[in-house]
């Protein structure tokens, strides 16, 4: 049985400010001028955070590729993700370098402190927890990066007391 | 010399010496900085010297690779030293610029090293242990100009080599410059440059391509990002000179998406040069016309693979080809093409401004010019050396390095990424040269050299090394994308004291099946870093399989490689999937019920 879940029926939301028409300008203002799928998508992703029916559809539009042909590309990189992220970003490198410093620990221990069973998004919906292979500034490591800003020399007290002030930023925020 | 050039030269020199003739404060931010609070550093500079009320200059630099010191400020005062300042901390700052900038005292009790300049107490820049025995070519700008200003570039001797070769070489001539140098690629398998840019010459297309390949997903090597984000002037230059030598058209540098520092910096590099005349429709004024751009590719470690690069440049997943046809037959979008290391490229406008024989007497007679080191792990001053070849890992390692900061013994180290292998230190005599330190079973691959103390475990790093390569199999080889999860199975099991008698042999007899199978160098060499580790430290293996073994701790990596189904039947979770997505669901058992 083949089924296909692909939104049909009601014309979606065109209007500015839309996930359509944010992912719509994000592709056609991407500074290469070269424009390919790979490319329209990570520019989509940026604007979006991720890639709803809506970017991965107007990257089909824009590049004359099938939805499926996308979604292709889309699932191979490990960067795309497909829901809303949670409002704040953590990664933490677990490479041979941030591993030989005791990236481990850190790793564990944060897993453990935000109630995760691995990389995911915190159920309060505060932190995005993902693991990167390298952040690209071995010297400095363990290497974790807080709301894409990098940050080295890590040791997991230092790390939790990051977390907790972007969760208390975020608590004001949003009170 | 072109019109174009001179005019362009004048008027460097011109912003060179205005640039002296005030307070100029250079801060190195880019990845290296930004990670131990270089913006901080920035913020608080700025906010001093508009305090002060001077007239100051403030400039953000790449790295001077001494990442240890990091950040490090660099203040220059007209008719005083010049003075680095390491390790500052944003309330540091306002001393700083107290005493150095507005006062031209150097802060000498916060001096990293005077530069150019001799001041008391202080040492200079090039005695500083790290410094000891650099020859800097590729790196020669890294931390001393803004990335994105083209004058400071050209102030320093840039684009005298593309003025050179367009005004008194033919193309010709300037291929032989960099056949003559010696020059072999950097990124891995040192094949001489000179060979492959003839590969392209010969090739009679009226559109070629030069791609420029900084995907480094080396963990452990960040000399290629470094380069990008200090000096892509240098890049840009040696890629024109590429596309003269070779008669190609357009170049594309591929990066990383993520890595935005040195992203930005190539990008206003790049449109720096064509605002300039240097890129665009007749490069600096001559018949010649190069187009350069910035292609960025999601996380993928295969995808510097030449050929899975440029399937990632044409948008698509970036998995291998077959080869025969090779790129400079048949590469991306099908247009004849080259693919050169990052390093590989930033050596040629040295090379055709200063000759061949010039580098050809730099490092050995079949590994000439400098190496790029990564120094990082265990080790008291981490960061990034560039030496000329001919000197002993030890050399770099404890003299540069400063060797093992803790009062441990060194014991290894990891070379090569995560498809090399390990050097234990009694090879530490090993001589830094492509062919022999090949014969000695071991790689200097693209320049990281990650260091380990007697405390690091070989059996729980080659874990982690092989729970890399599992998850950055592409998949389109299966004996790689089986292979790597087997191994990395069966390496969890020795880890934690559980190996079973055969489990050695077995994951041989499946790395040889992966080097045999596999279409590219990942799977190739994916059995690599398990038969070094085997190779040199064999009896830490064979401990895990006693009775009571300890376990060597748990691994927590990635849940899934992602790239297809795995070992154990896995199937990718339902859950990564969006709902948009034609779901295939197996036909129903014929005969019903079960």
């Amino acid at each position: 049985m083949t089924t296909t879940s692909r939104p049909h029926g009601a014309p979606d939301d065109a209007s500015p400010g839309s996930l359509r028409e944010r992912a719509r300008r994000a592709i056609e203002e991407q500074p290469s001028p070269t424009v390919t799928v790979l490319s329209s998508l990570l520019a989509a992703q940026d604007e979006l955070g991720y890639l709803p029916y809506e970017a991965v559809d107007e990257v089909s539009l824009r590049t004359g590729s099938s939805v499926n042909e996308v979604w292709a590309v889309a699932s191979f990189y490990p960067n795309f993700r497909f829901t809303p992220p949670a409002r704040h970003s953590v990664e933490i490198c677990w490479g041979p370098t941030c591993h030989v410093l005791g990236a481990q620990p850190i790793l564990q221990g944060l897993v453990s402190h935000l109630g995760l069973d691995g990389e995911g998004d915190t159920e309060d919906g505060s932190i995005s927890f993902k693991y990167n292979t390298c952040l690209g500034v071995c010297p400095h490591a363990p290497a974790m990066s807080f709301d894409h800003e990098l940050a080295g020399r890590m040791s997991l007290d230092e790390a939790v007391s990051r977390v907790e002030r972007i969760r208390a930023a975020d608590v004001e925020q949003s009170a | 010399m072109t019109e174009a050039y001179e005019a362009l030269a004048k008027r460097a020199a011109a912003r060179w010496d205005a640039l002296h003739a005030r307070p100029w404060v250079r801060v190195g931010t880019g990845l290296m900085g930004e990670a131990v609070g270089a913006l901080e550093v920035l913020a608080a500079l700025r906010e001093a010297v508009g305090k002060a009320g001077v007239e100051a200059t403030i400039s953000e630099v790449g790295t001077t690779g001494l990442c240890y010191a990091e950040p490090i400020v660099d203040v220059h005062v007209p008719d005083g030293p010049r003075v680095r300042y390491g390790n500052v901390r944003p309330e540091q700052v306002e001393t700083i610029v107290q005493r150095h900038v507005v006062g031209g005292e150097p802060v000498t009790d916060l001096a990293l090293a005077s530069v150019d300049s001799n001041v008391a107490g202080v040492p200079r820049f090039e005695q500083l242990p790290m410094m000891q025995g650099q020859v800097r070519v590729a790196l020669r700008n890294a931390g001393e100009i803004d990335p994105t200003d083209i004058d400071q570039y050209v102030a320093r001797g840039g684009f005298s080599g593309l003025d050179k070769a367009l005004t008194s070489l033919t193309t010709e001539q300037t291929l032989d410059e960099i056949k003559n140098s010696g020059l072999r690629g950097r990124g891995g398998a040192a094949f001489p440059t000179g060979v492959k840019w003839g590969f392209l010459a010969g090739n009679p297309a009226p559109r070629k391509y030069i791609l420029c390949n900084c995907e480094e997903g080396d963990p452990g090597a960040f000399n290629d990002k470094t380069i990008l984000e200090s000096d892509p002037f240098t890049l840009i230059e040696g890629c024109i000179i590429a596309g003269y030598a070779t008669g190609a058209s357009n170049g594309i540098v591929f990066i990383r998406h993520g890595h935005d520092s040195p992203i930005d910096r190539t990008r206003a590099a790049i449109q720096a040069c064509y605002d300039n005349g240097v890129l665009g429709d007749s490069v600096l004024g001559t018949e010649f016309s190069f187009d350069m751009e910035v292609s960025l590719v999601g996380e993928s470690y295969v995808a510097g693979e030449e050929t899975a690069l440029m399937e990632a440049i044409e948008g698509k997943r970036s998995m291998p080809r077959f080869r025969p046809p090779f790129p400079a037959a048949y590469g991306v979008w099908g247009r004849p093409s080259n693919i050169n290391n990052i390093k590989t490229l930033s050596y040629a406008p040295e090379i055709v401004r200063r000759g061949a024989e010039w580098f050809s007497g730099i490092g050995t007679e079949k590994s000439t010019g400098t190496a790029i080191a990564c120094l990082s792990g265990d080790i008291r001053y981490p960061g990034l050396v560039e030496v000329p070849f001919g000197l002993t890992v030890r050399d770099v390692i404890e003299g540069m390095g400063g060797g093992e900061p803790n009062g441990r013994a060194l014991k290894f180290l990891q070379t090569g990424g995560p498809l090399g292998g390990v050097l234990p230190a009694e090879q530490f005599d090993m001589v830094l040269d492509f062919d022999e330190m090949v014969a000695a079973g071991a790689m200097f691959g693209s320049g990281g050299l990650i260091v380990c103390n007697e405390d690091r475990s070989v059996v729980d790093l080659t874990r982690t090394l092989v729970a890399f390569d599992q998850m950055e199999s592409c998949g389109k080889c299966f004996p790689c994308r089986l292979g790597m999860s087997h191994i990395l199975e069966i390496l969890e099991r020795i880890a934690a004291g559980k190996g079973r008698s055969g489990d050695m042999e077995l994951m041989e007899r499946v790395g040889v099946n992966m080097r045999g199978g596999s279409l590219c160098g990942h799977g190739q060499l994916g059995y690599n870093p398990v038969a070094s580790a085997v190779r040199f430290f064999g009896s830490e293996f064979e401990a895990q399989f006693d009775d009571g073994a300890p376990s060597l701790g748990t691994f927590v990596g990635p849940k899934s490689t992602r790239r297809g189904a795995q070992m154990s039947g896995d199937t990718p979770t339902a859950s990564v999937k969006p709902d948009f997505v034609m779901h295939i669901e197996p036909a129903a058992p014929a005969g019903g019920a079960e």
